[in-house]
């Protein structure tokens, strides 16, 4: 068992650093550096920067130093909590992303949390009752979900939105509360708007989440324990709910291993269409204007997010499935 | 069922040789599979379509997708006359456009005097047939006018260029940028899944902690940075090329995964023994003998993972990360629809995301068609409805 998890937390740390490596990769890609596009606004503006002073303003931050020194002291800093300075925003990387992070931790595990609450008794249902015509319905959303990506389906709900509802679905905020401070009012009012952008994100897993459901638990129910069960002379609805259900359910926990890179993904074009105030736009923004260090930095936070919601998935499946226990 | 109707024969040893058993070849018994999924078989029809259009691109559209006419600005998805005086004749209207006083938008008002004649085979704006044969043929246009000027199947965009042309055009980059990125994780995920597969090991432990990473990170926002450091005066192939390299980068850990599971289970098989034993080279023992058999197996993951890279191709495209315009793809004709206001004016310019979903659903269904017949010795479980 303490195998299994250090293992795990091993791997963690390793697609951690993965993934702020890709992540500098990502700031140093474009052409010139900040000092460039810094003296290009300062000329644009009207004062003019000696060859002198732009080599200075290089060795102040450190761009003169090779690549992976370069490296060493961001991450470094990244760890201390300092994300560098946004050259758009001119202020320190960590208040710009602030409460939007949040927002999208929030965003993301309510998605999630939707995809189960479909998927899971649809997959029961469509399993117990094999081939019936709902069966067949729900495998054909199924599959539409699957097709169609998040932002567009997020683009035809606000096109319905608008056509029979007169409203605009966008925000995760009613306008009097977007720029409030935090009150019980404001979140009650983020309850209110965060179910539509949820189920438009839980919808392109969900599909993946049924067939798996429908399959384990398809495979269960043909087990001998089943039939035992049902000699005991429990209901149908005890015999599936108590014994191959749970079992089935393992799986559930680990597809949040894939379903969070999935979902997280998903957010940040959806946020976009839908105008949520999460990191999302703020990344397509930043990337836009290159403005590199908030661009790595949310490439980062968003790496790092999906590490952890996987690793604690791995912990739960741990806690809930004795064979891995066991076995390990 | 192809039964041989040769008579029993005997061999030299005396036994019979009972020819009256059934023999189907693999192919056979994958074809007859295959057949029985009708989803599989609509799905595989609508592809061949869309890659119909994909060659006849310039032939479909009527109208030069990229010349705007500034008079017929947003105009609405126009319909079609098809009785004409008790006959059989396609017209529609001249459209005249006026400027609304009040919003300042042009609105378009039939002009029920004006009929134009829409034709088939008409001279249209002149483009390649097959890329080298010059002609100005197209399958349909109007008889004594300009297309660009009055026939309008899906509408305008802001410029005035035609939605309906647009769209055949952009078909053409959009379904095949996948091929292309297809072919580079193919390479990539067999190579890469086979040595892990073959060789296991040290190997075989590093390349799947190399895929379980890059699996765990988000693709999008990861992709949107390495997309985003492209120059921005690259030209529109570069562009195109860079995409599909981006695109494919994570999508060959899935097929990896599936050839490598394959390479486990045929490492021991005897066939495999005994090319090993005769003193074949790995490379030629993977090519030759190992990787035809688990062949159809590959052609169905390629078919799934082909929709995910029209989607990823698309929503890059989207955001404006991707292919930029003047280039057409279906990405870079629903960018026009990215907001409410427009979405609320002109909903016809979210027709583009219809192709998407139809050729994403179609590949769905071709794709699992082809994964239930690649194993035609499986048992029939999930009906695969």
């Amino acid at each position: 068992m303490l195998h299994y998890f250090l293992r795990r937390f091993l791997i963690a740390i390793i697609t951690v650093i993965a993934i702020s490596i890709l992540s500098f990769a990502i700031i140093q890609l474009p052409r010139g550096d900040y000092v460039n596009t810094y003296v290009a606004q300062q000329t644009a503006s009207g004062t003019q920067i000696s060859a002198e002073e732009s080599e200075n303003l290089r060795k102040q931050y450190g761009l003169d130093q090779p690549m992976w020194r370069q490296y060493l002291t961001w991450i470094s800093n990244v760890l201390r909590g300092d994300f560098g300075l946004s050259f758009e925003w001119q202020r320190p990387v960590s208040s710009v992303i602030g409460e939007r992070l949040m927002l999208t931790i929030v965003l993301t595990s309510a998605a999630v949390v939707f995809t189960w609450i479909i998927a899971l008794p649809i997959g029961i249902y469509s399993a117990v009752r094999q081939y019936s015509p709902l069966d067949y319905l729900f495998t054909f959303i199924g599959f539409i979900g699957l097709a169609i990506p998040s932002f567009l389906v997020a683009l035809i709900l606000m096109y319905l939105g608008f056509k029979y509802f007169n409203a605009d679905i966008g925000g995760l905020f009613s306008s009097e509360y977007v720029n409030a401070p935090w009150s019980r009012g404001r979140v009650w009012d983020l309850m209110k708007h965060l179910p539509l952008p949820a189920m438009v994100l839980a919808l392109s897993g969900t599909a993946e989440v049924i067939r798996v459901m429908r399959a384990n638990l398809l495979d269960e129910l043909r087990k001998p324990y089943v039939s035992a069960a049902r000699a005991k002379g429990l209901t149908e609805w005890q015999v599936i709910m108590r014994h191959p259900v749970r079992v089935a359910l393992n799986p559930f926990i680990s597809t949040i291993g894939y379903l969070l890179p999935y979902v997280i993904s998903g957010s940040v074009i959806v946020s976009l269409v839908l105008s949520l105030p999460t990191i999302g736009p703020l990344l397509l923004r930043s990337l836009l204007a290159q403005d590199m260090y908030l661009a790595g930095a949310i490439v980062l936070l968003l790496g790092v997010m999906t590490v952890i919601g996987t690793f604690i998935s791995d912990l739960l499946l741990m806690w809930v499935d004795p064979r891995i226990r066991s076995e390990m | 069922m192809s039964k041989t109707t040769t008579p029993d024969t005997t061999d030299q040893r005396g036994l019979t040789l009972r020819r009256d058993v059934s023999v189907d070849s693999q192919l056979r018994m994958t074809w007859r599979r295959f057949r029985q999924h009708r989803l599989a078989i609509i799905g595989a029809v609508v592809i061949a379509l869309f890659y119909l259009v994909v060659i006849f691109a310039d032939f479909l559209a009527y109208a030069d997708p990229r010349a705007g006419e500034a008079g017929v600005g947003l105009v609405s998805p126009q319909r079609i006359h098809f009785i004409d005086n008790g006959s059989i004749s396609p017209y529609v209207y001249q459209l005249e456009g006026v400027r609304d006083p009040n919003t300042f938008q042009r609105v378009y008002t039939p002009n029920k005097n004006k009929k134009i004649p829409v034709v088939f085979f008409v001279r249209g704006y002149e483009y390649k047939l097959f890329g080298f044969i010059p002609t100005d043929r197209h399958l349909i246009g109007v008889e004594g006018a300009k297309a660009e000027e009055s026939l309008f199947l899906l509408g305008t965009d802001v410029q005035g260029r035609d939605l309906w042309s647009r769209v055949m055009l952009a078909t053409r980059v959009s379904m095949t940028i996948g091929l292309v990125g297809v072919a580079i994780s193919l390479v990539l995920g067999i190579v890469l899944g086979g040595i892990s597969g073959y060789f296991g090991g040290l190997i075989d432990t590093l390349i799947q902690r190399l895929i379980e990473i890059l699996r765990s990170i988000p693709t999008i926002p990861l992709w949107m940075g390495l997309a985003a450091a492209m120059p921005r005066e690259w030209s529109i192939l570069q562009v195109y090329l860079s995409i599909t390299i981006i695109i494919s980068l994570v999508s060959w850990t899935q097929l990896a995964r599936v050839v490598r599971g394959r390479f486990l289970s045929l490492r021991y098989e005897e066939f495999v023994l005994a090319a090993q034993v005769i003193g074949c080279r790995p490379p030629k023992i993977i090519f030759v003998h190992m990787l035809p058999s688990f062949l159809s197996h590959i052609i169905a993951v390629t078919t799934l993972t082909l929709p995910a890279m029209i989607i990823s191709e698309t929503s890059l495209s989207f955001l404006g990360l991707g292919l930029r315009p003047p280039a057409l793809s279906w990405g870079t004709l629903l960018q026009q629809a990215q907001n409410v206001q427009a979405i609320a004016m002109t909903p016809w310019l979210l027709i583009p995301a219809i192709p998407v979903i139809v050729v994403v659903l179609a590949f769905n269904f071709l794709g699992d068609g082809l994964r239930d017949a690649a194993d035609p010795y499986a048992t029939v479980r999930g009906k695969g409805f």
